[in-house]
């Protein structure tokens, strides 16, 4: 039993992270395709691109809450210093979400302002992404930390790095809202999709290759795993399975084959996720506190996770039927409010 | 003293405040409108009746706009502990984080997985899972309720804990922490207000339909539905009340003494209804009193000893102004609920709720009602319960960020700002769906195609919309 208590804050740790990732991958979705709103030809087209996430966004943003109170809940520490620290970007991202949400239901409640909610949804889209972006920037400049409190400023997750993983993301999100339509609609809208997500996936690659670069020399630690053995080894294998993953991308958007598409662009998110993951580990906070030193004890995580094992399988399991409910091409009249 | 000398500290907790009431609103209302749309599906699977269709679809578009506002505001909560209250995510995390993330899983997937299919997907799942949904989705808001309920009872009555020795706050005892001792009252009045809450709005858009001369059956039948809700509701709501006031008197004697306005302890105390309570010389002045009626009410003996706020350290009170006048309104709101239930029952027994009368002008005007004893409720316990975070135990401004001034200033404004144009605008549009009526929600399963069902329906909303803002 001790044995398995001193492995709860690594299960846990993986727990968050499946739950960011699935947030990202699931909201990037649908964040993309807010992005993409203002190009995408005729107000027909916005009607159905927003139906086809209509059933879905609400769930796919329970994982961002799933991520914050699942960090409260096993990693207070982390949740108390990332959030004062990132108190300005997350801010924004809050109010950039709740402005994007809230135009799901307006939009269609009013044809004098529609106009104004397109934007509300679009903006709210591309802010709330830089911001995330900028988020993971600021985290992996780390904090400024002393004890157990964020010491440093409000404006200090400001940087060259941080904007660069925000257009990096921004370019993420709108590769996975392509694929989506490819996957969810017809005719010229699907056209498009299949353009701009070829346009993405290069753009992303590229975002990718230059925050590769530049992570290392953020701090020696990062320089040290990466180049040092066996880092190494990994620094030559993890380019090569994104070039994989990519090629998977653009097969599959050009062949008419959207799922295969989408889940390529899963696969990146996947190695840059791990990627970060294997620069930082075993820091939460990166290089201030580590995940063992945020964790809560035994009797909270294992009491937690006792719900995570029991739920998050069904809950798994009734996303996936309500996708399944909703599946195949979305016409531009279902799902109207 | 000008604004801008308010400290870091009081902007934090006007940041939290704001975004909790702006958000407790929503879910209140989410909580009894799903219990509502419950009932009315299940009434129509049991009866047949197509007029519970009718009601339902007309509650559901208002229910998925309340639903949108309450998810944009709500994880909006789920950061707003660790960017204002930074030390204390840290130190109480322990205890209440496993709690809240019991909530996420739960509580709030289960209705947004079950949402979708609710909103969107009458006919595309067979009429069982249809309705299951609905029961996923109500029942979902009620756990979700009884979670937070948790939470912030622990906060005000902790117990089942330990501190361990870099002063966090470490379960012992899991069932002791959720079954602390204030939440089943706090959980049973919430509950009950949100019931409460929504029935009160159903009734107001029904009596507006009454004063149009618009109130064709689907609007009789929901009116009648709520007031016999509000009819039943409300006296038990005065009681689980009571209850819980003998609950706070036995945990938070101080709030309890700022809700009754006494600064001193003493035997066969009077009921303060109206005063002004004065920091300074330590009295109520101005008072209109029921002699010995204070100690009834809260020990159930005409001479029973009631706590005086004086008797607390000066750095252990609450604020009393704003607990005793913000109890007074729920109070006095709740009184008149149960005042429109009687009423209201009154006149169906004389079988003359649908005349024209009085009676919908008044239950037009307190259709928000409810939604202002909540917040009002709110503040009592809230401001009560100061200057801890954790009662007894962590104080507020050992709880706070380390946070810029400019920046708490900043995030207050953008809340404020951002909010009020969202949420005004939302509130603009759910009081157009509610002057629409019933008869601008088409039943669903009375026309052929499915999608072309619900776009004829949403075009004929179309067109209606278009002729408002022509007017407008």
């Amino acid at each position: 039993m001790s044995g398995f208590a001193h492995h709860l804050p690594d299960i846990w740790a993986a727990i968050i992270a499946f739950a960011i990732m699935t947030y990202v991958v699931l909201d990037g979705f649908d964040l993309g395709i807010g992005i993409l709103f203002p190009f995408l030809g005729s107000d027909e087209n916005r009607t159905r691109a927003m139906n086809s996430v209509a059933p879905v966004w609400d769930g796919n943003e329970t994982w961002l809450v799933m991520g914050g109170g699942g960090l409260l809940a096993v990693f207070p520490l982390a949740y108390g210093v990332i959030l004062n620290a990132l108190y300005v970007p997350i801010i924004i991202m809050l109010l950039a979400l709740a402005f994007r949400g809230v135009a799901f239901e307006f939009r269609g409640k009013t044809r004098r302002w529609k106009p104004l909610w397109d934007k509300a949804f679009f903006g709210g889209s591309l802010v709330a992404t830089l911001a995330q972006g900028a988020v993971l920037g600021g985290l992996l400049r780390g904090p400024e930390v002393t004890g157990r409190a964020f010491t440093g400023g409000p404006l200090d997750w400001v940087s060259f790095f941080s904007l660069g993983t925000a257009l990096a993301l921004v370019a993420g999100y709108v590769m996975l809202g392509a694929a989506w339509l490819v996957i969810k609609t017809s005719h010229d809208l699907y056209d498009l999709a299949r353009r701009i997500g070829q346009g993405a996936l290069v753009a992303t690659l590229g975002f990718i290759g230059l925050a590769s670069l530049a992570t290392p020399f953020l701090h020696p630690e990062y320089f040290q795993r990466w180049f040092a053995w066996p880092g190494i080894i990994l620094s030559g294998v993890v380019p090569l399975l994104l070039l994989a993953a990519g090629y998977g991308y653009w097969k599959g958007i050009r062949t008419d084959r959207g799922v295969v598409a989408y889940l390529s662009g899963i696969a990146i998110f996947v190695l840059c996720f791990a990627g970060l993951g294997l620069s930082i580990f075993p820091y939460i906070v990166p290089m201030s506190i580590t995940i063992r030193e945020a964790a809560t004890p035994p009797i909270s995580q294992g009491f937690i996770l006792v719900g995570a094992v029991i739920f998050l399988p069904i809950i798994l399991g009734y996303t996936a039927y309500a996708y399944y409910v909703f599946r195949g091409k979305t016409s531009e009249h279902e799902h109207h409010y | 003293m000008s604004i801008f000398d308010i400290p870091t500290l009081d902007l934090a907790r006007a940041q939290f405040a704001f975004v909790v009431s702006a958000h407790i609103v929503f879910p209140a209302f989410s909580i009894g409108t799903a219990s509502f749309l419950m009932v009315l599906e299940a009434l129509r699977m049991i009866t047949g009746k197509e007029v519970f269709l009718r009601i339902f679809e007309f509650w559901k578009h208002i229910f998925a706009v309340v639903f949108g506002m309450g998810v944009v505001s709500g994880v909006v909560m789920s950061y707003e502990f660790g960017l204002n209250f930074a030390h204390f995510s840290d130190k109480a995390g322990p205890v209440i984080g496993p709690l809240m993330g019991y909530e996420v899983m739960t509580a709030f997937f289960l209705e947004a997985g079950f949402l979708g299919i609710m909103l969107f997907g009458r006919n595309r799942v067979n009429k069982w899972i249809y309705m299951f949904a609905v029961a996923m989705v109500a029942f979902g808001t009620l756990l979700s309720a009884f979670w937070i309920l948790s939470v912030n009872s622990w906060m005000q009555t902790p117990a089942g804990f330990a501190m361990n020795d870099v002063g966090q706050f470490i379960p012992k005892d899991w069932w002791e922490i959720i079954f602390n001792p204030s939440l089943p009252y706090r959980f049973v009045h919430m509950v009950l207000a949100a019931y409460l809450t929504t029935a009160l709005v159903v009734a107001g858009v029904g009596a507006w339909h009454h004063i149009k001369g618009t109130a064709d059956d689907a609007v009789r039948v929901m009116f009648r539905m709520a007031v016999a809700m509000i009819l039943v509701t409300a006296p038990i709501q005065i009681l689980a009340g009571d209850q819980h006031g003998l609950n706070t008197l036995e945990h938070q004697p101080a709030k309890i003494a700022a809700m009754e306005g006494h600064w001193e302890t003493s035997k066969g105390a009077g009921l303060i209804l109206f005063g002004i309570p004065n920091d300074k010389t330590e009295s109520t002045d101005y008072k209109i009193e029921i002699p010995y009626a204070s100690s009834l009410i809260l020990t159930h003996s005409l001479d029973g000893e009631v706590p005086g706020l004086g008797d607390f350290p000066k750095d252990e009170r609450p604020p009393m102004t704003i607990v005793f006048f913000t109890f007074r309104i729920m109070v006095g709101l709740g009184f008149a609920f149960a005042a429109i239930g009687l009423w209201g029952g009154w006149l169906m027994w004389r079988k003359r709720l649908h005349e024209p009368g009085l009676y919908h002008k008044v239950a037009l005007v307190f259709a928000p009602g409810g939604f202002l004893a909540i917040i009002m409720g709110w503040f009592t316990t809230e401001f009560g319960r100061q200057p801890y975070t954790v009662y007894g135990h962590f104080t507020t401004a050992e709880s706070v960020s380390n946070l810029s001034h400019t920046a708490a200033w900043a995030g207050l404004i953008g809340f404020v700002l951002v909010y009020a144009f969202l949420f005004g605008s939302g509130i603009f549009y759910l009081g157009r769906l509610m002057k629409r009526g019933p008869e601008g929600a088409e039943p669903v399963e009375n026309t052929p195609q499915r999608a072309a069902g619900v776009a004829g329906a949403m075009l004929a909303k179309d067109v209606t919309t278009d002729k408002e803002e022509a007017h407008a």
